[in-house]
């Protein structure tokens, strides 16, 4: 008897995990076998290995990573049918050997405690692993005040970015008195390079609505929302699939386990817009109008919806709840640093070997994650920096790739925890280009609200915009950092006081790199297209002519079989002849 | 005057789709994104008409409808493409060179600052993140994703759908 299981998370999908389901489904039918199983998973955090197939049976699990059709077939052949495992294509084995088991050695799974185990559709999977169990507890055992208590004992903080203690947040909520009272789940997931929150939603999405039964409870609030990024098509329907099983079997809806405690959910898809992760922007976007946030206080937990008290946690606070009440919050208070406890989940991205979903304890520090977990930097490059907390979020340079994972240090270094995104860059990206990005993409989410936010972002990405084309001034660095720290003071919600952190820290670890723009016109990352040169390697080219025939500005010339040369006055810096080359041989400087 | 004789005398066209929605959601606060969201899912954009329509029948003016409509990335008020590019340029596809990808689209199609091809056949639309970071860079044509792109895989896919079309354009 085998159980063959498929990763179909968005990532899986993406590498194509639906034609390998399909290539076995075909399989067992050709055979007409009975005694398999083929079932789904959700995220299995292994991205850089998808597609992701386990087989299992009574002698252990087997997982293969980098799975194709023709893999699928060998799979099948070998190891389904003659009980062969096929060794060259192994991951993993029972989780404890093979290639990859240097990715979970210091992983420590909380969140992710489901994800990759369970099919997400089923919510018999779930209860199988002590699903609506945690709130069956706190119903029959707990007063909503000792929920809160549990929770704050447990010191975890607001895993959205801003890292609130959540028990504290949750008091205030309980205090505001009202007949009405919301519970929202914030699953706008928007930074670029995150997708912690996807994951979990895709993988294991009764764990998030078991903990807003919980802080409903808490709370005294009997309806919810979900607001989920339309762009997570995926996550959505597995939601949707979630409630109508919980509703089914009583989780959700009245009387709940009998109590006299009820609880109704709505998902609400958002529009696209970055900044409605903000608070009261998102709370503006539910009642149907802009995005637009407003200032606090009065904070959601007095003032939210409709203007009725409001919880608002993240996905990851949400999944983390129901863990915290069954195995005591002093289990969780006892993992981590003084100021931070628990787990944090991290998407990995960028120059890095393994790329994906972590999950580590507190304390862990940044070089442990890139080097130990995901094997370093592709292609054995220099390790240059890591962008943590995305658009909102700083640089932390390589020499600080001792700081430990939790809140205050983090902090310390210019940068935030943020929601989880991290973005590993090598000696090849350009610092400057990069903060150029990120207040790109702040800019055009700002919503245009507030003056410092509307105009200074778009003041700061003109000067970064300027330095990368080789036009840079003297006074422009005095002028970014002015402009920043004014901006930082004075706008009014979380993503206008954020969006100068990325050229702040990038400028405090990476001034050389700066003035190197301004003063020499160089960019030492070879990045920036206006300040390189492209040149030939007379040693590696043939004198095919390729290039010659391809560049659209006739910049290239040269003889038949003998080396070629590119004309620097006439040269656009397409580099359209880097990628037609076939032997290499043209380089940029 | 009910609700469904007033939709009728505002609209000139009939809207059976979103009149359905249109009920689904009368009563819900906050039921104007929805709404959109449903109505654009239908017709592919937001039309004047749309706009019209909705107003007339929840009351909420066109200019409040328009202000939501333009404050939201996911609406459009110009029609697709039939085949719509969304090119990925979050971090992780940042710094794995979409911008490269980006020049290769706009030439391949002839797209000269437009973002939909004169024919109507391609849109590009350049988004924040498609969530598949590990798979940089990457892009989404209709909902087939391709991953881990290069200059000239990228060509390869959209002379690919260029080919598919003109052979259907020949056959009819």
């Amino acid at each position: 008897m085998y159980t063959i299981t498929i990763g179909t998370a968005t990532c899986g999908i993406s590498a194509g995990a639906d034609k390998v389901l399909n290539e076995f489904q075909l399989l067992i039918a050709e055979k007409g076998l009975k005694n398999i199983k083929l079932a789904e998973t959700g995220c299995m955090g292994m991205c850089y290995k998808e597609v992701l197939v386990e087989v299992k049976n009574g002698a252990g699990k087997f997982l293969y990573g980098d799975v194709t059709q023709e893999k699928a077939q060998r799979i099948f052949n070998e190891h389904v049918l003659q009980h062969k495992p096929v060794d060259e294509f192994l991951a993993l084995l029972d989780y404890q050997e093979g290639t990859e088991k240097n990715f979970l050695a210091k992983q420590k799974r909380i969140v992710l405690r489901n994800c990759g185990h369970i099919d997400p559709m089923s919510i018999d999977d779930y209860l199988a692993r002590d699903g609506y169990q945690a709130i069956k507890k706190v119903l029959t055992n707990m007063t909503p005040d000792e929920v809160i208590k549990a929770v704050t004992d447990s010191g975890i903080r607001g895993r959205g970015g801003a890292g609130f203690l959540t028990g504290v947040k949750w008091k205030f909520a309980a205090q505001s008195p009202s007949d009405i009272k919301y519970v929202v789940c914030n699953a706008d997931e928007g930074d670029p390079g995150a997708f912690m929150d996807r994951s979990v939603l895709e993988g294991d999405p009764n764990s998030v609505l078991e903990g807003m039964l919980i802080c409903g409870y808490a709370i005294g609030a009997s309806e919810g929302y979900i607001y989920c990024r339309a762009e997570y098509p995926r996550a959505i329907v597995r939601l949707v699939n979630a409630i109508g099983e919980a509703t089914k079997r009583g989780f959700l809806g009245d009387n709940i386990f009998g109590t006299n405690f009820s609880f109704h959910l709505k998902i609400k898809e958002g529009a696209g817009a970055f900044v409605c992760g903000e608070e009261t922007a998102l709370i503006a976007s539910i009642e149907g109008h802009r995005g637009t946030p407003r200032i606090r206080p009065p904070y959601p937990a007095v003032k939210g919806i409709w203007g009725k008290p409001t919880n608002i946690n993240n996905v990851e606070t949400l999944a983390n709840l129901p863990w915290i009440i069954l195995n005591g919050p002093e289990k969780f208070a006892a993992m981590g640093t003084d100021d931070s406890k628990g787990t944090k989940v991290f998407a990995m991205a960028g120059k890095i070997k393994r790329s994906g979903l972590v999950e580590v304890p507190m304390g862990i520090t940044i070089n442990e994650i890139i080097f130990d977990i995901c094997g370093g930097i592709v292609n054995d490059k220099k390790f240059k920096g890591v962008q943590m907390g995305g658009p909102s979020g700083g640089c932390i340079p390589a020499a600080l790739g001792n700081t430990q994972i939790d809140y205050q240090q983090i902090n310390k270094t210019g940068a935030i925890m943020g929601s989880g995104g991290m973005i590993v860059v090598d000696e090849s990206t350009c610092m400057v280009e990069l903060a150029r990005f990120f207040l790109e993409f702040t800019q055009k989410e700002s919503c245009g609200k507030c003056t410092s936010c509307r105009i200074g972002t778009l003041r700061m990405l003109e000067i970064l915009e300027r330095i990368v084309a080789g036009q840079g001034k003297d006074e422009d660095l005095d002028v970014l950092k002015e402009l920043g720290e004014q901006i930082k003071a004075t706008a009014q919600c979380g993503l206008g006081q954020t969006a100068p952190n990325p050229a702040l820290t990038t400028m405090n670890y990476f001034r050389e790199e700066y003035e190197e723009h301004i003063k020499n016109k160089r960019c030492p990352a070879h990045s920036c297209s206006s300040l390189v040169m492209y040149l030939v390697d007379a040693t590696k080219c043939t004198g095919c002519t390729l290039c010659a025939g391809n560049c659209p500005a006739g910049a290239i010339t040269g003889v038949k079989k003998k080396a070629h040369k590119v004309d620097r006055d006439k040269c656009i810096k397409c580099g359209k002849c880097i990628t037609t080359c076939n032997f290499d041989a043209i380089y940029k400087e | 005057m009910n609700i469904v004789e007033q939709s009728r005398e505002i609209t000139p066209i009939n809207f059976p789709k979103l009149n359905t929605e249109l009920w689904r959601y009368r009563d819900e606060p906050g039921r104007l994104i929805p709404l959109l969201q449903s109505a654009q899912e239908t017709y592919g954009y937001i039309s004047e008409t749309t706009i019209k329509y909705i107003s007339g029948v929840t009351r909420i003016p066109e200019s409040e409808i328009y202000s939501v409509i333009t404050f939201y990335k996911q609406f459009r008020l110009r029609p697709l493409g039939k085949y719509l590019i969304r090119l990925c340029d979050g971090t992780a596809c940042h710094v794995n060179n979409a911008k490269t990808l980006k020049e290769i689209v706009e030439d391949e199609l002839q797209l000269e600052g437009n973002d939909t091809t004169e024919d109507g056949l391609f849109t590009l639309e350049m988004v924040a993140c498609l969530g598949c970071c590990s798979l940089a860079p990457v892009i989404m044509v209709n909902d087939q994703t391709y991953g881990r792109l290069t200059p000239q895989k990228l060509r390869k896919t959209l002379r690919k759908y260029q080919k598919q079309e003109k052979t259907e354009a020949k056959s009819q």
